[in-house]
């Protein structure tokens, strides 16, 4: 790679754009930046990048960026974005197809692991019964994620611990689970959308991305 | 007597089990039967949106189809996510990309909102003229949350940035209605299990300013939201450094109160908030 002075430190890869229509059927490149999304955005004081940037990242191809930022996990999909957006782009749409390719790829950044992480048992749990037994999925999750760990270091396991007791002491945890009856269909749907992820799919296939985002600095 | 679909969700089985007994109880009264919809299934909830948007759709969609397959026109939903999800689903199973999917849905179930459903203006009425306690002495601001009426596109809610049937219907129960700017922020949802930091942030400056409006409780029709400012208070409170004790309540339970029901004070006395001095300066404890 060059490295004069003419030489643009931004490799733009605008096929990403393109890859993720392709894929969420959300089209990013209509955002004239007008910021809307960000100013309504509740969690921008946890993210890393406001929701505005990502967008224009998308345009401008640096996908590894985005898919390791803290953004894409830390929202809480309250869709105020997606309602406000005068352009009528699904960002709330495209954080959770972002969540899902970097979920896809391994990549999520340490601490949004606990998000990725109850995620997977939550799902795990679905696939288990076809209902979520929320007593069985929070120890779970606590053992599993070593959440527990985390709490017992910010003093914060105690306060939980007392709160589950207070539910349990107040009927609100129910000791046995329910579950769906056809389980064969659950198995079904969950055998069937894992199909859906096979890594020959345009995103995946992609290869400039990467190296675009390590030369490149748009801050 | 009116018989409609009901689609519970999983946390009503668990932790908002004050919530499906309140409901209940005020269909009952209003002469609502409810038909627990056979079968149903986890609606997948935000894991889903999240990881895998084919199970996102299709896992909401199996109950869709059963609702079909069970001759249930109308599906009455009290969880505001499940709802959000059954009706993206059926967008989605209906709509232009609907061959991604693998369920075949012919779009004869209306899915509609606990709230909405309950608070016709027939039923309204009705109220104005059967409730035996009015709800004085109640100070509330309504809580709506997100997933009722955020997006349009995909909820069908007609005032999606200052929702109304809650306000109207706690007047008619005769509480004191007040207004606030937080109808429809975000509580945190999802994230109170893995980032409660997030989830004390965000529940802080709504309890913060139901106090600051003058509140002395807090009506919400989702659990989550439910959960969070209430599981939450007692922390929110150490860190904010000041009393809060602001009582959420289901607004079913505050119905069922208004409507004379001999069990409504033992629902909302499951709420880790206790309720009770509240209710009692009202003249609403039993």
């Amino acid at each position: 790679m060059d490295d004069g002075l003419n030489t643009a430190r931004l490799r733009v890869n605008y096929e990403l754009a393109e890859q993720v229509f392709q894929k969420s059927r959300i089209q990013p490149t209509v955002c004239y930046q007008c910021r809307k999304c960000t100013s309504g955005c509740p969690l921008t004081f946890a993210m890393d990048y406001p929701p505005d940037r990502i967008v224009r990242f998308l345009i401008l191809g640096l996908e590894e960026r985005i898919l390791r930022s803290r953004t894409i996990w830390v929202c809480s999909s309250c869709e105020t974005c997606t309602t406000r957006c005068p352009n009528d782009i699904d960002i709330a749409g495209l954080m959770d197809h972002l969540k899902e390719e970097a979920h896809a790829r391994g990549i999520v950044p340490p601490e949004c692991r606990p998000i990725h992480a109850f995620h997977e048992a939550f799902l795990e749990d679905v696939a288990r019964r076809g209902r979520v037994f929320e007593a069985g999925l929070l120890q779970r999750y606590m053992l599993t994620s070593g959440a527990w760990k985390s709490r017992l270091a910010d003093g914060t396991l105690w306060s939980e611990v007392r709160t589950g007791l207070a539910l349990l002491r107040k009927g609100r945890l129910p000791l046995l689970p329910r579950g769906v009856q056809a389980r064969d269909e659950i198995r079904r749907i969950f055998q069937g959308v894992g199909d859906s992820e096979a890594p020959s799919d345009p995103v995946h296939a992609s290869s400039g991305a990467e190296n675009a985002d390590a030369s490149a600095d748009p801050s | 007597m009116e018989t409609v679909g009901y689609y519970p969700g999983c946390s009503l089985e668990g932790t908002a089990r004050d919530y499906a007994a309140s409901i209940r109880g005020v269909c009952q009264m209003l002469h609502v039967e409810l038909r627990e919809l056979d079968d149903w299934n986890c609606c997948g909830a935000t894991a889903a949106h999240s990881l895998n948007r084919r199970l996102a759709v299709e896992l909401p969609g199996r109950n869709l189809v059963l609702a079909e397959t069970q001759g249930l026109s109308e599906l009455v939903v009290p969880c505001a996510l499940c709802f959000n999800r059954l009706k993206t689903a059926e967008k989605a199973l209906l709509g232009p990309e609907s061959h991604r999917y693998s369920l075949q849905y012919e779009g004869s179930v209306r899915v509609m909102d606990l709230m909405d459903f309950l608070t016709r203006p027939e039923r309204l009425q009705w109220m104005e003229t059967h409730r035996v306690r009015p709800l004085e002495g109640i100070r509330a601001v309504c809580y709506y949350g997100c997933m009722v009426n955020r997006p349009p596109k995909i909820t069908d809610a007609p005032s999606w940035e200052n929702p109304t049937n809650m306000d109207a219907l706690l007047s008619t129960l005769g509480a004191r209605v007040l207004d606030w700017p937080f109808k429809t922020d975000c509580c945190g949802a999802s994230h109170s299990v893995s980032r409660p930091d997030l989830v004390t942030t965000l529940t802080g400056r709504l309890l913060s300013r139901a106090l600051a409006q003058g509140a002395n409780c807090i009506v919400v029709s989702c659990q989550m939201c439910q959960a969070n400012l209430d599981m939450f208070q007692e922390r929110v409170a150490r860190e904010l450094g000041t009393a809060l004790d602001l009582p959420v309540f289901y607004f079913t339970e505050l119905m069922a109160l208004a409507l004379g029901h001999p069990d409504a004070a033992s629902w909302a006395r499951r709420h880790l908030v206790d309720p009770v001095p509240l209710l009692e300066a009202s003249g609403l404890a039993v």
